[in-house]
């Protein structure tokens, strides 16, 4: 195993070399910005996890007296909230920022300080909500809070206010996000790129981008009448004062359902990324992978009311909503059969990240079709508030999420730290996952056809159900193991992995054609785009022959660098003319005169006061209302000195 | 982002030749048709269940009130309101064209009333003065109905009804303190034809708060 000290050199990528802490608080490089919330998100993936492994502890057995039945509403609670809002949406937004501007040739995104500012808003927001455990008053409502139980009246204490804030904190993360990440796709595309040229996770990227920026604001609406609610004695959830009891869950499902593709379009575009290079074969019907994407958003946006059947809504309400539910299997088979045939036929490669692409395939298939058995409502009835529910979304979040987006990880790790993983750490990790995966959910459909309830602590002895418990626990102590061996091997290769070169495994797209990791300034000169798959036109042409090329892009165009000309170029990827070789030492972008954003604290510290603004809040409900409104007023007049100071700011030099 | 000078020349055109800012505004539009969906929507699933009075259009009598309530909705001051905010969006109009044609040979006519109408300073701040104007009517109405015995917490008319146009008037504020903003960098230092983009989005921005409040005036104001 080779040291430190022995490890080879990477080449230099013209970061400077000043104080590494304020260099990484400052920063607003959508690449160090992608990493940060990789490992932030993986550090809560470890949390959300430890809380998964506690439930199953007590689930291990009957009557399981591991932790309170206080603790593990708690414990279910901020697994959930964890896993989907500090885990798998941060881990989508870590490849949107590390890959939406590598794909469409762009140097960064459109508003790098607002990217910083998301992040910012994201760390803090997940560090607020978790706090509530020092107080032991974590969220107890489950992770949609259902109505009336979290109105105050039913939770008195600060646990809801923490999930109730935090998801406000979290939601302006994403919505600031959503902006920048449209304006950089619609905005940014390098000479050539035309939409249906760019890579299959930046379509999946920017469909996502429209549910966030379309289903978030109903989410914050609801949470703000339930702030009222409980804040300042409104009535929108009190049903006696004639309230709907519905309110909560149409309003949180219209946000709840969109949200579930917004977990899964990432991970979808991330293994298209990978079947097609590890095939060596072109992505199979890439036109209908895109519509395909745009339909189950579109769709998404129709359904949510599936997850209510068991409210009684009414033969026509259910009706309309079964169809439009099983419609979306439709574009979601179309998806599962295009990797299918992406692959048929292809010189496939194992590797690791192959691995976890193919999992999703196989695992998400299980967890969509039991998702179409419960889009009937009659089948519904007897399944929901049930394991089966949980058996079927752990199918389509674990085993279609997780592991598109381990997938990813394997795959883009190299582009991103230089250095290769270990692939036998890497298979031990996929192995154990996978088996893990299934042992843990598998039997949760047999435990909940056979009647177990959902989000009880305990369960008698002699239903039957010891055993397929007693498995599901097993199952995660083994996912342990892997997640060990995983972050083992994140952190050793590290320094430790042999160095990636510009392109590890023979990828066809942009991001592929530039040193790992990528000078500041991404391209040397902005790539002109010729087809779906650049690279392979250039390197491997057999394997394009059937792409669509379009001849007006084949030109030699002017490329300007820095609005100096610098010539013609033909298939401008890769480096300027007289440029070195990738594996010499990167010029920095002042040597080659492009111009970059100034380093920023400020959106940090709007950050942080925003966060502080709503913390400001809890207080009313400590009978300091007082404080609790001059706390808001002083750190709104802070953000907004902040703002300010952070919008009258260039974000470069003047030249 | 709003007044970043983010240097041109270095930088590849957009792709659309659009700036970022104005495809950001356009998203954040989108985004914000959403969250009035949701508020305006919700008054509207709770319209007539309220319990108690008073009510926006019905006499509220004994039971359910203590004494005889009227309707509680004024909608002749309203309406004055109402035209006020349209009027702050002509004024907006003005005030971009005064900032996009600033260096135009002849845009500013003879005499003061030509003149007046070329000043874009004169009209950021009637747009500003007159976006206040509509918050005043706001925070006058908002006092006599609590006053009247409507608060936030009085019934889910009262809950709605103030959540609704108190996030409408939150956002009017929003928008003067934007108009006020750019009027300071107006008069510091003077907003020209390559500034016309900084009022150009913060003028979209100020006609969408105003649309928003067409459709609140004819939702909660006008129909029965």
């Amino acid at each position: 195993m080779a040291t430190a000290a022995t490890a080879p050199a990477l080449p230099h990528t013209g970061y400077k070399s000043e104080n590494a802490v304020w260099s990484w608080l400052t920063t607003v490089d959508h690449k160090r910005i992608g990493a940060l919330y990789l490992y932030t998100a993986l550090a809560w993936f470890l949390i959300g996890g430890l809380e998964a492994v506690m439930i199953r502890i007590q689930l291990q057995g009957p009557n399981g007296r591991f932790v309170s039945a206080e603790t593990y509403n708690q414990l279910f609670t901020m697994h959930g909230t964890t896993m989907i809002f500090l885990v798998v949406m941060p881990l989508s937004a870590a490849f949107f920022n590390l890959l939406i501007p590598l794909q469409i040739g762009a140097r960064d995104v459109a508003f790098p300080r607002l990217n910083a500012f998301s992040y910012w808003v994201y760390l803090f927001g997940s560090l607020f909500m978790n706090a509530s455990w020092l107080i032991k008053q974590a969220p107890n409502g489950g992770w949609f809070g259902y109505t009336p139980l979290t109105t105050l009246a039913y939770s008195q204490f600060l646990n809801i206010d923490f999930w109730v804030l935090g998801l406000q904190i979290l939601g302006v993360s994403s919505l600031a996000a959503a902006f920048n990440f449209i304006t950089t796709i619609i905005n940014m595309r390098a000479p050539g790129m035309h939409f249906m040229r760019m890579p299959i996770f930046t379509w999946m990227a920017f469909i996502v981008q429209f549910l966030l920026a379309l289903a978030f604001p109903v989410i914050t609406i609801a949470l703000v009448f339930l702030q009222f609610d409980r804040f300042f004695g409104t009535q929108f959830y009190q049903t006696a004062a004639g309230a709907d009891p519905l309110l909560w869950q149409h309003l949180f499902w219209i946000f709840g359902h969109p949200e579930v593709y917004i977990l899964i379009l990432p991970a979808f575009g991330l293994v298209s990324e990978v079947l097609p290079t590890f095939s060596r074969k072109p992505l199979f019907g890439y036109p209908v992978m895109v519509y395909s994407g745009m339909l189950i958003a579109f769709l998404g946006f129709g359904v949510w009311a599936h997850h209510m059947f068991g409210v009684g809504m009414g033969p026509i309400a259910d009706t309309l909503f079964a169809v439009t539910t099983m419609l979306i299997g439709i574009p979601t088979g179309v998806k599962i059969f295009n990797w299918i045939f992406t692959m048929w036929g292809g010189d496939i490669r194992f590797t690791t990240a192959m691995k976890f692409a193919i999992a999703l395939v196989a695992l998400f298939t299980i967890g969509g079709i039991s998702g179409v058995m419960h889009a009937s409502p009659p089948a519904d009835l007897q399944q929901t508030d049930t394991y089966f529910i949980v058996a079927h979304f752990h199918y389509v979040l674990f085993g279609g999420s997780m592991m598109g987006l381990w997938a990813g990880v394997y795959y883009y790790y190299p582009k991103l730290t230089g250095r290769m993983l270990n692939e036998k750490l890497g298979s031990w990790h996929f192995w154990l996952t996978f088996i893990g995966m299934n042992l843990t959910f598998m039997p949760m459909h047999w435990s909940g056809l056979m009647g177990m309830p959902r989000r009880t602590w305990v369960y008698d002895a002699g239903q039957g159900l010891e055993i397929f418990n007693l498995m599901s626990s097993i199952g995660a102590y083994i996912q342990v193991v892997a997640v060990v061996i995983g972050f083992w091997n994140l952190i050793r290769s590290r320094r430790n992995g042999p160095p990636a070169g510009n392109d590890p495994w023979g990828g066809p797209t942009l991001e592929w054609s530039i040193p790992s990791p990528p000078p500041e300034y991404n391209f040397a000169v902005i790539p002109t785009v010729t087809s779906r798959y650049p690279l392979w036109d250039r390197k491997s042409p057999e394997l394009t022959r059937d792409v669509p090329h379009t001849r007006e892009g084949e030109r030699a165009i002017n490329v300007d660098v820095a609005g100096k000309h610098v010539g013609r170029i033909d298939h401008a990827i890769g480096n300027p003319p007289g440029a070195p070789a990738a594996s010499q030492r990167v010029p920095t972008a002042k040597e080659l005169g492009i111009p970059m954003p100034n380093p920023s604290i400020k959106p940090l510290f709007v950050a942080l006061f925003m966060v502080l603004m709503f913390s400001s809040l809890l207080l009313i409900h400590k009978d300091k209302t007082t404080l609790a409104i001059a706390g808001v007023i002083t750190f709104a007049i802070l953000m907004t000195l902040s703002l300010y100071s952070w919008l009258l700011t260039p974000l470069e030099d003047e030249h | 982002m709003a007044t970043s000078a983010v240097a041109s020349h270095g930088h590849p055109p957009t792709t659309t030749g659009l700036d970022h800012r104005k495809v950001a505004i356009w998203a954040f539009i989108g985004s914000e048709c959403m969250l009035f969906t949701s508020l305006i929507s919700t008054y509207l699933v709770y319209k007539g269940r309220s319990v108690n009075g008073p009510f926006p259009h019905e006499v509220c009598n004994p039971p359910q009130c203590a004494t005889q309530l009227k309707p509680i909705l004024n909608i002749p001051v309203t309406s004055v309101s109402t035209f006020v905010l349209l009027m702050s969006s002509l004024a907006m109009v003005l005030a971009l064209a005064a900032v996009e044609n600033k260096d135009k040979p002849g845009w500013a006519g003879t005499g003061p009333w030509g003149r007046a109408l070329a000043s874009s300073r004169l009209w950021l701040l009637m747009t500003a003065i007159l976006g206040a104007t509509f918050l005043g009517f706001q925070a006058f109405e908002f006092t006599s109905f609590v006053h009247e015995g409507l608060t936030i917490r009085q019934n889910l008319f009262g809950s709605s009804f103030f959540t609704l146009t108190g996030f409408h008037g939150a956002h009017v504020t929003v928008g003067v303190l934007w108009l006020l903003t750019l009027l300071a960098i107006d008069v510091r230092r003077g907003l020209g034809p390559k500034d016309a983009l900084l009022v150009d989005i913060s003028a979209l921005y100020w006609h969408f708060v105003d649309v928003v409040w067409i459709a609140i005036f004819t939702l909660v104001y006008l129909i029965r």
